[in-house]
Parts: structure tokens; sequence; C-alpha cells
């Protein structure tokens, strides 16, 4: 192992951590933004032009804030969940490619931390560990609505770790591969080629299951709006409570790159257009969480669970069934 | 250099996760502990480069650990440390070293003996999930097969257990009709 891939990765882990914490908390700022245009308000304003230092003002506030551990809570589970949920999020991305390669002075650069041969089954994995961040939390705190939370961020994960995976078999058939890149060259042909002309079900199937893994609105049941404190981090605070939100929005940006490349064509080519293309894919899938939030009221949990095991599930092996009849005659 | 330094590192962690999972008294710590070993095991199938069973140790550890989460949360209150009942500690402490002495004889037994031998050979060429898939469908389809109909089984088994009922929802009922319901009603939403 030459010193020059280890320089190289380090570069990379660094690069991809400080951007998508920074996109993290920009995230915030996008969110309000557009939560308030849908609704007619104005949203941040007052720090910095068009209230954009908002961003860097709720950070100060949130890592000077005091850490409080309340009473009764398990210590070190209730202090290590928030951590869990951050840290998978930017583990998740190792196998993301999040650019085609290029080359800088002469030395080919390939924006990906880790090339392995299964990535798209790691990046899930590993995304959804991320989910043990609310259930851990919520059940180390001595509150009962931080539990109820905890116990519908296990139903909503259980359930739709399923629908995720049965969608995206059929795709996978498709390729015949696990590697993000080797899915990203099967659609390199140009718009014709995208997966989700062969693939609309699956792609829509998935999409919904992006929603219910990141946590966002109509599955937002892990912080129920209804119940107006929030879920699992009632009694959390400060920076552990802001690293739940670094988790959630790296999630969000890391999921509309997995369903930009599967299913929209990634990057194409490798040229620069392509790679804009991706960008602008990912910022589109990131605006239609927004949007869904500003739209859509939460479902019941017992909606979700009729929706996940009634409806979803056996489209998505209907589709498995259908997509091997075809590859095989 | 890199991989003995993994090794050894993920090995700790691997073997202190475990002894916790043990020692503890404390149903979340137990639980916890126990989804983070088995998530550190997986850095084993990675050093050896078997990416394919890494990946899936994870994601079928994730999936099998957050369902005894659920039973935790219904059996224990979770925040505060289950009390044993010890009747005869002595029992417990001869079966334990018994049932620990026959498993490292069972692992041990093989090695010794020097009879573990790869008998299928290693397809080149091919990658991780591939040669899996090679081996699964060819040596052992009749236990891959076995496995798919006992589980096809547990699952309408389950389903035939929890899905008494079914067809009503306590969320939907009005309030009256809930109060004058029979016992042993199972609410729709309870049952996945």
């Amino acid at each position: 192992m030459d010193v020059a891939f280890i320089i190289e990765t380090i570069v990379k882990i660094v690069v991809i951590l400080l951007i998508f914490s920074a996109l993290a908390g920009l995230g915030t700022y996008f969110e309000r933004k557009v939560l308030a245009f849908m609704q007619r308000r104005l949203g941040p304003m007052h720090v910095g032009p068009f209230g954009l230092l908002q961003v860097a003002a709720d950070g100060i506030k949130l890592f000077t804030k005091e850490d409080i551990i309340p009473q009764n809570v398990v210590k070190p589970i209730f202090k290590i969940a928030p951590v869990i949920t951050a840290a998978t999020a930017f583990m998740a991305s190792a196998a993301i490619p999040f650019w085609p390669q290029f080359t800088v002075f002469g030395y080919t650069v390939h924006p990906i931390v880790a090339d392995i041969n299964v990535g798209i089954l790691y990046v899930l994995g590993v995304m959804a560990i991320g989910l043990y961040g609310p259930l851990l939390g919520g059940m180390a705190s001595a509150n009962k609505w931080s539990l109820i939370s905890a116990a519908r961020s296990a139903a909503i994960f259980i359930s739709y770790e399923v629908i995720s995976g049965l969608s995206l078999l059929a795709p996978l058939m498709m390729v015949g591969s696990l590697s993000l890149i080797d899915i990203n060259n099967y659609q390199a042909g140009g718009i014709g080629n995208w997966i989700v002309w062969s693939q609309p079900v699956a792609f829509i199937l998935f999409w919904i299951a992006a929603f219910a893994e990141t946590g966002r609105t109509p599955f937002h049941l892990v912080a129920n709006d209804h119940e107006i404190i929030d879920g699992f981090g009632t009694e959390y605070s400060g920076m552990r409570w802001g690293l739940f939100f670094i988790g959630e929005y790296a999630n969000m940006f890391f999921i509309s790159f997995v369903i930009a490349i599967i299913f929209l064509g990634g990057f194409g080519d490798g040229t620069i257009a392509g790679a804009i293309q991706l960008l602008l894919k990912v910022a589109f899938f990131f605006f239609f969480f927004l949007w869904t939030r500003a739209a859509w009221p939460d479902v019941r949990p017992d909606q979700l669970m009729w929706l996940c095991w009634k409806v979803l599930m056996p489209i998505a092996v209907i589709n498995i069934v259908i997509t091997g009849i075809v590859m095989m005659f | 250099m890199f991989e003995a330094i993994a090794f050894y590192l993920f090995a700790a962690l691997t073997i202190v996760m475990f002894t916790i999972t043990v020692m503890t008294s404390q149903a979340l710590y137990a639980i916890t502990a126990m989804a983070a070993g088995m998530i550190f095991i997986s850095a084993f199938f990675f050093i050896l480069g078997a990416d394919f069973l890494g990946a899936i140790q994870i994601i079928v550890y994730t999936g099998a650990v957050m369902a005894l989460y659920a039973f935790g949360m219904m059996f224990f209150d979770t925040t505060r440390d289950v009390v044993e009942k010890r009747t005869n500690p002595q029992i417990v402490f001869v079966l334990g070293v018994l049932a620990a002495v026959m498993v490292v004889a069972i692992f041990v037994a093989p090695i010794v003996s020097n009879n573990i031998q790869a008998l299928y050979p290693i397809q080149e060429g091919v990658g991780n999930s591939q040669a899996v898939g090679m081996v699964l469908f060819t040596k052992y389809l009749v236990p891959f097969e076995l496995a798919a109909v006992m589980l096809l089984v547990s699952m309408i088994g389950g389903i035939i257990l929890a899905g008494k009922k079914m067809d009503k929802s306590l969320t939907l009922m009005a309030e009256e009709d809930i109060s004058t319901m029979d016992d042993g009603f199972e609410p729709q939403a309870g049952g996945h």
C-alpha cells in the first residue's frame, strides 16, 4: 500500500466530511427558506444577507449550549446515540461515487473513498444503522414519549428496509453488479438508457422507501409533530440534538445521490456536463424532500404499516417476478 | 500492517462488546453491545476481502437486533437493571462452563485433526457476490432451498398467530365499540 494512496484517501475523507457537514448546515437554511416560500412567509431574514448567516448563528448556539444529561437516563447510551446517527451517515458515503474521475496536475482522482464491489449493499446497510440513533436515544431517555418514538422508529425501520431492498433487486438483476460505478456505467449511453424507463415501479418504490429511511415528512413519525414534542429528541440539548440533524440532512443528500446514480443515470459518461447533471439531479431530489414536507401531512402509524405490507411489498415482489420473467425470455 | 492493526482493534472491540452483552444486568446495554459486536464482526469479512459477506452481516444483524430491541421494549423497563432470580447459582455455573467447553471442542476438533479442506475451487475472475451465488446454487442448493421453505413456514405461522381480527382497526373504531369489545383483541398495527 503506497503512501500516495493513503494520503489521497485521507484527503478524500476530510473533503467529504467538510463539504457534507457544511451542506447539512446549509440544508437547514434551504429547508426553512423553501418552506417559508411555499407557506408565503419570509423565513430567516435578519442574520446576514437573505438570512444566510443564520446557519452560523445556529451552529454557534448549538455548540455553546449546555449539554444537559437529564436524571434517570442510561448515560452511555444516551450520549452515544446522536453520534451513531451522524457517524454512520458519513460512513455510508464511503462507497458513493460523488463525481466522475478527473485528472489534476497529471494525477487521476477517483472521487469515491472505497470502490468496493458491493457498494449499494454497503451504503444501504450502513445507512440503516443510522436509525439506531433515534431508537437508542428514545429508549435511553426516561420519558414515555421518547420511548413511543423509539418504538415507531423500530417499526418503520423493520418495515421499510424490506421495501428498499426488494425494490432495488429488480434494477440490480438487470445490471448484474452491486457496484455503484458499474450501475452508473450501465446507463452511460444517455438519457434513453436510464434505468428509470425500464424500472419505473422500482424507482417509485425506492423513492418512497427513501423518505422512510431518512425519516422525512410523510413518514416523520420518529419525531411526531402532533404530539407537539420532539419524539426521541425531547430530552436532548445542544450539540447532541444538533448531531441528529447533521445525520438526517447528510442522509438526505446521500440517499439523493444513490437514487440519482441508480435510476437516473448518475454522472453519465463521466464528462463535466454529466457531473453537473448529477449535482442537478441530487439538488432536485433534495428539493423534493422539502417540497413534500411543505405539501403533505404525516401519515398515521397504522396507515404506514398498511402501506408498507399490504401495498408496497406485494408490488415490489411482483415487480421482481416480472423482471425475472422478462430477463429469462 | 493495516490489516494487522485493524484485526487486533476489531478483535478487541468484538470481545469487549460480547463480554458486556453477557455480563451486564441492564437490558439496554446488553442489546446495544450485541448490535455493536455483530457490526464489528463485519470488519473481519472486509479485512478478508469478503465484501459481500461483510455487507450482508451488517444488514442482517442490524435488522435482527432491531427486532430484539422491540422485545426489550415490551418486556423490560430498559432504563432500570433487570433483577434476575437465581435459585441455584452452582447449577448455572456448571452448565455454563460445560456449554462453553463443548462449543470450544466443536470448533477446535476439526482444526486439531487437520480435517478442514477447501473442497470447492476458487473461481477466477468473478466478483465476491457472484462467487457466493455460485456456491449457494450448486453445492449448497438443497440447504438453501430447505432454509427457504423453513422461512416460508415460519412466515405463514407468524401471520396466522398475529392475524386474528386483522380486519378491525382500533384507530378507526368508535370509542364505545372499543369498550364493549371482547378480550383478546389484537390491533391491526401491532401485528407486523
